[in-house]
């Protein structure tokens, strides 16, 4: 029987009736009173210089404000990078500033170059047409390799090229990895590219500063994945504002899949303005803002070496990668295609000898950085890929050849620096053989065949780092943030509990499943438990959700909270029940005397720990709350198997997905429910990134794929129902919950199923069909098909 | 300006409008309703649906002035007055059909109106409907089991939410 409550249970989510009946608060559902609107205006060409901006007429125009230019932030930080990575000579990469507003040259379509602030939206939109540009066009770089080649346009004429770093990982591998290429049976290799994604969340990014004359503190509405770390960036590095005076508060935010991760100049804009002028500033993105601003993911190009012996044990790996960054660094942008893309390049694979070479480039395009699965996807995609083409080469199984050399013994330290702590790649293959109905594979394509169709079948799989992570660790590579999480429980006299969490919840479902957990801890009701994120003003320093990290990791800080809130408690219990503390056993709300008939309710303590009448105040203070900070000790390692089975049209070349089944191994489960949702999610994601989505700028840096006519976004015809089954589970060793995080895992393992798929049946109708660049459009296929 | 009157949730609403307000902003910014979403600029999303005398509309892509005299009905409306969910927004929640809910007031406007012409449309009758509605976050899994599930057919064969 499914449980009905605590860990393991699927309750309705709670914070759907505010959702289901519109009286959700996101942050352009708040208005301030006197809040003026800014409309920025933005660059149309690529790369320019700013040679004149005339804004006489424009702040003359009704409504106007003031208009604020790149001069007004002089005296401003620029945006920092959070993560510094060092190439392969040990020099640090090149970083150049970022101001809020361009100051002397536009670098990418989108970046912008005034501010108009007026009563309205409407006016300052207006205003901002009437703004007149000197801008005199520079020859624009976006190919990567072209970027990088000597006389290139620089995007940066400050630095010494557009080459932000050259990194080698494990640089000390590289004789090694070339020895064994050198005596290798047999060598498959693939070029292909990752391609270029907008994240778009449904809901587009919105900014509303403020400032209290009063008390001299500046407040930040922002729809943000981590409240603390925009306080800090924009404060600190910035603007300047000590955090006790800044508040940021990130109410119902509209999903964010990493592009909501990172500081943005409006953020630093509305709140630098409201200072100045003693006025709340809203800043709403229209959408097709939205892709010319939000940091878009992916686009990589790669090309992936995989040496074999002469029974198909892989003996070495090599890739060459250039990684866009686009024309600034965005916050965590450098560590997506190194440390969150180089460490997981062994796989779910017992290779022992891996090179990666990354060189991530500056473009004039919009800064490129972390999107849902951020680095691990890329390397999924290439390794599942290199995989499949080496098991045609060789006319092998291609499951039989990842079987054979599939990692079975844990830990397992990987050549490419971590180590894994539990796993059953078998267990979760097996598994989604049967979820996937691979027996029935051979009819469904002979019925596809009649119909003059061709039916693929493409399966892979796939390992990610997630519950991100080590502070220590992710120091001593570059990152300039501690990865841990906080959480403050604070139990209130009458036995209820709110939970302050630095995690942020914006569609995982946080106020759901986080008092399963606490219910389970103490045994009561879900209801009891409250939880609060969002607000640096009443949230215990945090750094948020991304990384899969919520539960593993700020889910653990809030385990290890009430560990130190129940050990409390059973004191108190013992001062008033005669007894040890170490007699005192907390089941179902109820503490009681080992061997005796002794005990007290759960609110009986709590309102004590309130009112100490009969308390021990000599050994302990009163009330009821504590904090505590969790900093896991590795990352965790979720894995699994996908299958995808696609129908492909040779008339017309589209692809058609009829079947697709994932079998993950998360560790323990706290809700069933909210996982397959996150699962279907990503999957939906990776499909897209499959066969729709792609992001396109011509040779002069107009972006192309700037709306939702223009961007195919998956919709629900362009999917079908999912098969996802976590029933394996091997839990993490290292965090109280065992469990390993599941946000990232169907947008890392999806596409190169799908592709995998397209491929084997193009291949069953004798096409010597190798690989086909995603997204997989019908002019793709068909022209593959046609070659 | 120019005013206008409508009735909104079956009460009566008015307001003065510039002739390029939309009725999305209307709502949102005059009325206060919220539940009411923008989510693109170019009609492709589908966040901003709401009714209008009985039928679905882009509320971004219609001029208030348009909506001069019209019954409106938005995902305020949808609720008992004592906050009993539709049938709709029931299944949205038994189903798991939202995760950010940013997208769900358009998607439960939709699926009303799809109900309304189609009181049991297949899985390939809710997919091809739901055309105009983006969601980021479900991959649809779940919505379209939703809003089978609000029409009465037994979605228990569909792999579990």
């Amino acid at each position: 029987m499914p449980k009905d409550s605590g860990i393991g249970a699927s309750p309705k989510r709670r914070e759907d009736l505010r959702f289901l009946t519109g009286t959700g608060n996101y942050t352009d559902d708040i208005n301030l009173s006197g809040q003026a609107y800014v409309h920025f205006l933005r660059s149309d060409v690529a790369h320019g210089k700013i040679n004149g901006i005339d804004t006489t007429a424009a702040a003359a125009m009704p409504g106007v404000v003031r208009i604020f230019t790149g001069a007004d932030f002089e005296g401003v930080g620029s945006i920092p990078c959070g993560w510094q990575v060092t190439d392969r000579h040990g020099q640090p990469m090149q970083e150049p500033a970022h101001p809020v507003l361009a100051q002397g040259k536009v670098r990418y379509v989108g970046d912008a170059i005034a501010a108009v602030v007026a009563d309205t939206a409407e006016q300052a939109r207006d205003a901002a047409e009437a703004i007149e540009l000197d801008i005199e066009e520079l020859p624009a770089v976006i190919d990567m390799k072209e970027a990088v080649k000597d006389g290139a346009p620089k995007v940066h004429d400050d630095l010494t090229s557009n080459l932000c770093y050259d990194w080698g990982f494990v640089e000390e591998n590289k004789p090694a990895v070339e020895e064994a290429f050198a005596k290798a049976a047999h060598v498959t290799t693939l070029e292909l590219v990752n391609n270029r994604l907008v994240a778009n969340p449904m809901e587009p990014r919105v900014a509303v500063g403020d400032f209290n004359r009063a008390t001299g503190e500046s407040t930040l509405y922002s729809t943000s994945q981590n409240p603390h770390v925009i306080r800090l960036l924009m404060g600190a590095f910035v603007l300047g504002i000590p955090e006790h005076k800044l508040r940021v508060i990130a109410p119902d935010v509209g999903g964010g899949f990493g592009t909501k991760i990172f500081h943005y100049a409006e953020e630093a804009f509305c709140t630098f303005a409201a200072k100045a002028l003693n006025r709340a500033v809203k800043w709403t993105s229209t959408r097709s803002e939205a892709f010319m601003t939000d940091a878009h993911g992916r686009d990589h190009v790669t090309k992936i070496e995989l040496a074999l012996d002469a029974d198909n044990n892989f003996t070495a790996l090599r890739t060459d990668t250039y990684a866009n960054m686009g024309a600034y660094l965005s916050t965590f942008a450098p560590s997506v295609p190194t440390w969150l893309h180089g460490t997981l390049m062994a796989g779910n694979y017992k290779t022992p000898l891996i090179y990666v070479n990354v060189k991530a480039v500056f473009t004039n395009t919009v800064p490129v950085d972390a999107y849902r699965g951020a680095g691990r996807p890329e390397a999924t995609f290439q390794l599942e890929r290199v995989i499949d083409k080496a098991a045609r080469e060789l006319g092998v199984d291609p499951i039989a050849l990842r079987r054979q050399n599939f990692i079975t013994e844990f830990p397992y330290a990987t050549p490419v620096a971590v180590e894994y702590d539990t796993g059953d790649y078998n267990a979760t293959m097996d598994k989604l053989i049967e979820v996937a109905d691979f027996a029935g594979f051979e009819a469904r394509r002979a019925e596809s065949q009649q119909n003059g169709k061709l039916r693929g079948l493409g399966v892979n799989c796939y390992i990610e780092a997630c519950g991100i992570a080590p502070s220590n660790l992710v120091g001593q590579l570059g990152a300039r943030a501690g990865l841990y999480e906080s959480a403050t429980v604070r139990v209130n006299a009458t036995g209820g509990l709110v939970v302050m969490t630095g995690s942020h919840s914006h569609g995982q479902g946080h106020e759901t499943s986080f008092p399963q957990v606490i219910a389970d801890m103490i045994g009561i009701d879900e209801s009891m438990v409250e939880i609060v994120h969002g607000d640096t003003a009443n949230t215990p320093m945090g750094m948020g959700t991304y990384g899969s990290r919520s539960l593993a990791v700020g889910g653990s800080a809030m385990v290890r909270a009430t560990e130190k809130i129940i050990a409390k408690a059973k004191k108190i219990a013992a001062h008033i029940l005669e007894a040890s503390d170490a007699d005192i056993e907390l089941k179902d709300g109820q503490f009681s005397v080992a061997g005796t008939d002794k005990s007290l309710a759960w609110g009986d303590v709590t309102l004590a720990a309130y009112v100490p009448h009969n308390y021990p105040l000599e050994d302990i203070e009163p009330g009821l709350e504590e904090t505590a900070f969790y900093d896991p000790a590795n990352f965790t390692y979720p894995s699994g198997a996908y299958a995808c089975e696609v129908e492909v049209d040779p008339e017309t070349g589209k692809v058609t997905i009829e079947r697709f089944a994932a079998a993950d191994d998360f560790g323990n489960i706290v809700n069933p429910m909210i996982v397959d949702g996150q699962v279907h999610g990503g999957i939906g994601q990776g499909i897209g990134q499959a066969l729709l989505e792609g992001c396109v700028y011509d040779e002069n840096g107009q972006l192309l794929s700037a709306s939702y006519m223009d961007y195919a976004m998956p919709r629900a015809d362009d999917v079908p129902f999912y098969q996802v089954d976590h029933s394996c589970q091997t839990p993490c060793t290292h965090n109280p919950l065992g469990v390993k995080g599941c946000g990232e895992a169907g947008a890392i393992g999806s596409p190169p199923a799908v592709v995998n798929a397209v491929v084997d049946a193009l291949q069953s109708a004798g096409k010597d069909v190798t690989h086909i660049d995603m997204p997989l459009t019908p002019n793709r296929v068909w022209s593959a098909l046609n070659s | 300006m120019a005013k206008v009157s409508m009735t909104v949730n079956g009460k009566p609403a008015s307001g003065e409008v510039e002739g390029r307000t939309l009725l999305s902003s209307f709502l949102r910014e005059d009325l206060g309703l919220t539940g009411t979403h923008v989510g693109c600029d170019t009609s492709q999303c589908g966040a901003c649906v709401v009714h209008v005398n009985g039928k679905a509309v882009k509320s971004c892509t219609m001029l208030a002035a348009e909506a001069d005299g019209a019954e409106v009905s938005t995902i305020e409306g949808q609720a008992a007055p004592d906050g009993t969910l539709n049938a709709i927004q029931q299944a949205f929640q038994d189903h798991h059909g939202l995760q950010c809910g940013f997208c769900t007031p358009g998607m439960v406007m939709s699926a009303a109106a799809l109900l309304k012409d189609n009181p049991k449309p297949t899985e390939g009758e809710v997919r091809a409907y739901l055309e105009g509605n983006i969601c980021r976050c479900t991959g649809y899994h779940n919505i379209v089991k939703a809003i089978m599930a609000a029409s009465g057919q037994d979605v228990s064969a569909i792999a579990a939410e």
